[in-house]
């Protein structure tokens, strides 16, 4: 399988509705995602970016598909590094189902190459994005200050 | 904080050998099939099924459906709420000067 894959899998206690608009809200989402935003229309077609606080384009690419509140399909091309936007665009695959009294989300990340070094890049942040996601919907507060601490 | 729902599960999951040879190979090579991980355990298929239905229980196994199979991936969010509720808040440098001391002491051993 010529392909390189990630799943992130995490519960919330909350609502799809409140999900979908937090992974889709730039200000929100600068509180969990250590300061970036995405901007986008969130329709099928329209453009997408991942841009830094001071902004600094990191990923861009297109919508795919937006039903919301239950599947997003982001084709992401990383912009910064030359080595890893030679690798062409993934698709980020987001769904939101209702398991109970929280919400599922399932981030799928696919580069179709082996060994990519975008979704090795990626598996370092996601983890902690989607846990800081999840703190500050069930609790109001994140639980990591930053993307990639200083080594003390 | 307070413990939170799923961590009992969460922590028996990781407190056996064979779900965490199971990770391990996981972690080296995502998006395997039953068979392909049968291969690396000296158990029975349904022994390991059962060690993989812990894990998806857990939390620490997501399985994709691909045609006919089904691949099994590591989910590392787990893993970073213990790292975040568990290490990170003990963490201390001289816990950490400790740690290299000791694999130091353990490298020049062998």
């Amino acid at each position: 399988m010529a392909r390189s894959t990630y799943v992130y899998v995490s519960y919330i206690r909350t609502t799809p509705e409140k999900l979908w608009s937090a992974l889709t809200d730039p200000e929100f989402m600068q509180q969990y995602w250590f300061g970036m935003h995405c901007e986008s229309e969130w329709t099928a077609g329209s453009p997408w970016k991942l841009v830094a606080s001071d902004g600094q384009v990191f990923d861009a690419g297109e919508i795919v598909e937006a039903d919301p509140p239950r599947r997003l399909v982001i084709r992401w091309q990383h912009q910064n590094k030359p080595e890893l936007k030679a690798e062409g665009p993934s698709l980020c695959t987001m769904v939101l189902e209702q398991n109970g009294s929280a919400v599922k989300l399932s981030i799928t990340h696919t580069v179709e190459r082996e060994s990519s070094k975008l979704i090795e890049a990626v598996s370092g942040g996601w983890p902690k994005v989607i846990s800081n996601l999840k703190s500050l919907l069930e609790t109001g507060s994140i639980a990591v200050l930053e993307a990639y601490p200083a080594k003390g | 904080m307070a413990e939170r729902p799923g961590d009992n599960l969460l922590f028996r999951a990781l407190a056996d050998p064979s779900r965490r040879k199971l990770l391990d190979l996981l972690h080296a090579h995502d998006g395997r099939t039953l068979n392909d991980l049968c291969e690396h355990l000296e158990m029975t298929r349904q022994g390991v099924t059962q060690h993989l239905n812990l894990l998806e229980e857990a939390n620490l196994v997501a399985t994709v459906r691909s045609g006919r199979e089904k691949l099994h991936f590591l989910n590392p969010v787990p893993l970073q709420e213990i790292y975040e509720r568990w290490i990170a808040k003990f963490e201390r440098p001289r816990v950490k000067a400790l740690g290299n001391l000791k694999r130091r002491l353990e490298k020049s051993d062998g």
